[in-house]
């Protein structure tokens, strides 16, 4: 138990720091490493939980695909981080007042008891001796294999649609043809010339 | 776990999406190989596609069957809407040949695109839990935004489809919100379960209620109903022409459908608190319909506005909550859904002497002396859509008020009336210019045989000669109706 309370402790501490120096760094680059960290410690409480299924959706999508794009965009865009930047100091306090608002609420949230919610009518219980995942993969591919399906045809759609609206065929672009440089022989591509002393050459 | 058989009879009683679903797969490799100049075959062997999936449409007992563990519901009603939904995708699918020919940008996938989105509607109306219906309306959405920057390289038409994208993507968003509050507050999201909960334990929780109303708006954008309703003058003007025809016909049914279904099949116990949000947005889209209409000088932004308005009568049924008035709502759909296809049928065959599409209502001076038959035909929509009594378009408004009278809601059936008055001065306005202006330049003839078939059958159809159809229509709508109940 102790070895969980301090794992716990450990990653919600790392999390933590992470997120503050996300914040905090001044290379948008760094920031956005400092966000993986985070997601990584975030996926190992989700471990912790038993959330197994989550922490690896949080490992690759939000670090493999979410992140990468982040990182893809600071360092290939343009952006003018310290003009971002340069509001700090006069929106500082409407930021406080807005976290004092939500640190308000969430205070009288917890003191009222909690909200109630009805107890939940399992549709999906979880079946004895079966880790998450395989639980979820057992009612995707049966019970809910219908929408799975569904699910593919939207994703088919998005990809129809991003070909439709990007694929454009422009003329004068010039391919690679394998074949013909496959084909080339050194009569085609080599040119003898008798160059005389002292004077070049015009191919 | 699913035995195999019960997967075997599921996939029977879904045989219209998975024939959709395969037939789109095999086109869209014959389009991927054989390039745009597939285009005119693929659109006939799509519509011969969603002929088949019609022919099949499963023989459904009359309380409905449920298929893969309740997420799917076969029913008179959805049946129903299918036969519309595919009929007005094959529609749209016809109609767009020549426009997309002239315009260059005949690229494949435009039946393509139409077709998943006939996907995403027939799961939409088909729908028993939460989870089918949203990825149902996300299959159509997706389909749609796409559609609508089908011409990319037009502003109009981007602004359109990115207009659409990101109000749309709100609105979806709203409704999932609503969704994961009543999963939330109830620990389900299949209608049955949601019915039987809803009604049996009194459980008209606050929770409940609020994700309900968000579920509500969420729909209320796709059948751009006011005040959800921005998005629908811009995004039917920006894009393409035959678009805007499909996205004002099957798409507003499948929605509607969805919103019937959604209301009394799952939450038929909370009828007391939805019938105020539907009366209040019903109002509102009837009047802001016939006001905003006025003064538009595009025909496209007039569609528009008609059919906010159109929507707004049709929710009157619904604000009903009884049998008749889902009988008038489904039958009102029907008969909307052929007077806006003929409508967007006729704006289609505006072009100019060099064959440019206009869409201003100047364009359509006088246009009774140069192309009387088009004329006609507009004029018969208009009278159609204003409601006129001989014209077919007047008995689903009819039987709505009547349902509306019987529920005893008489504030409702009193604004429909007066807004019902006021459209009808801007689609006589229409026909006005038709007969009585100066003539302006003439329209370039008629270039595709097909679409002048079209739009005389749809014209004939909405004409007193529609009143034929009215017994079995009408008997149909009431039967989907009562499957729903």
């Amino acid at each position: 138990m102790i070895v969980a309370a301090l794992a716990f402790y450990l990653f919600a501490g790392i999390v933590i720091a992470a997120a503050t120096m996300t914040i905090l760094s001044k290379n948008p680059v760094h920031s956005v490493l400092w966000l993986i960290l985070a997601f990584f410690n975030a996926a190992g409480l989700f471990v912790l939980l038993g959330a197994e299924f989550l922490a690896m959706i949080l490992a690759i999508v939000y670090v493999g695909a979410v992140a990468v794009l982040f990182l893809f965009v600071v360092m290939m865009l343009d952006v003018d981080f310290a003009r971002l930047r340069a509001g700090f100091a006069r929106y500082l306090p409407f930021g406080i007042s807005l976290a004092v608002v939500l640190l308000a609420e969430l205070l009288l949230v917890l003191g009222s008891g909690g909200v109630h919610v009805a107890p939940a009518v399992a549709a999906a219980p979880v079946m004895p001796g079966m880790t998450n995942i395989q639980a979820l993969g057992a009612l995707i591919y049966t019970r809910y294999v219908f929408i799975f399906q569904a699910a593919g045809m939207v994703l088919l759609t998005a990809m129809i649609g991003a070909i439709v609206l990007t694929h454009r065929q422009r003329p004068g672009i010039r391919k690679q043809k394998v074949a013909d440089q496959i084909a080339r022989t050194p009569a085609t591509s080599i040119a003898t010339v008798a160059a005389p002393v002292g004077e070049g050459v015009t191919l | 776990m699913i035995a195999l058989q019960t997967l075997y009879a599921s996939v029977h009683l879904a045989s219209v999406e998975t024939i959709l679903a395969a037939g789109v797969l095999v086109l869209l490799m014959i389009g991927v190989f054989r390039g745009d100049r597939s285009l005119v075959p693929l659109t006939w062997g799509t519509v011969a596609l969603l002929v088949l999936a019609g022919i099949h449409l499963p023989i459904v007992p009359a309380h409905g069957a449920t298929a893969f563990g309740g997420l799917y519901i076969g029913d008179a009603f959805s049946t129903f809407f299918k036969v519309i939904i595919l009929a007005g995708a094959a529609v749209s699918m016809v109609l767009a040949l020549p426009y997309l020919r002239e315009a260059a940008t005949g690229r494949f996938e435009y039946p393509i695109l139409l077709t998943l989105s006939a996907l995403g509607m027939c799961l939409m109306v088909s729908a028993g839990d939460l989870l089918t219906l949203y990825v149902g309306l996300e299959l159509q959405s997706l389909a749609a935004y796409v559609l609508a920057a089908f011409h990319r390289n037009e502003p109009r038409s981007s602004e359109a489809g990115l207009k659409y994208f990101v109000l749309g993507a709100l609105a979806s968003g709203i409704l999932l919100y609503g969704i994961s509050l009543v999963y939330g507050f109830t620990g389900t999201t299949s209608f049955t379960a949601l019915h039987g909960l809803v009604r049996g334990t009194g459980l008209a929780d606050l929770g409940t209620l609020i994700g309900l109303v968000f579920i509500l708006s969420g729909i209320a954008f796709k059948v751009s109903a006011v005040p959800f309703h921005m998005w629908t003058p811009d995004v039917y003007e920006g894009a393409p022409t035959p678009v805007a025809a499909f996205f004002a016909g099957a798409p507003k049914a499948a929605a509607m459908a969805m919103l019937l279904r959604v209301a009394v099949g799952a939450f038929g116990g909370m009828a007391a608190d939805w019938q105020q949000i539907v009366t209040f947005v019903s109002i509102a889209s009837m009047l802001l319909g016939a006001v905003g209409a006025i003064g538009q000088g595009n025909v496209k932004r007039l569609l528009a506005y008609s059919s906010i308005n159109n929507v707004g009568f049709a929710l009157i049924g619904l604000a009903a909550a009884t049998r008749e008035g889902l009988t008038g709502v489904v039958f009102y759909m029907a008969v909307y859904v052929v007077m806006t296809l003929g409508s967007f049928l006729a704006v289609l065959a505006m072009r100019t002497a060099d064959g440019r599409p206009v869409e201003t209502m100047a364009s359509l001076a006088g246009l009774s002396r140069s192309r009387p038959g088009l004329a006609a035909a507009f004029a018969v929509f208009m009278f159609s859509l204003a409601g006129i009594p001989p014209l077919l378009g007047f008995w689903p408004k009819f039987s709505v008020f009547q349902a509306a009278i019987d529920a005893h809601l008489y504030t409702l059936a009193i604004v429909g009336v007066l807004a019902s008055v006021v459209s009808a001065f801007y689609y006589l306005r229409v026909i006005m210019t038709l007969y009585f202006a100066e003539p302006a330049p003439a329209f370039a003839p008629a270039e595709s045989r097909t679409n002048t078939v079209l739009l005389g059958a749809a014209a004939i159809f909405c004409s007193p000669v529609g009143m034929l159809a009215i017994t079995p229509l009408v008997a149909a709508a009431g039967r989907a109706a009562a499957s729903l109940l």
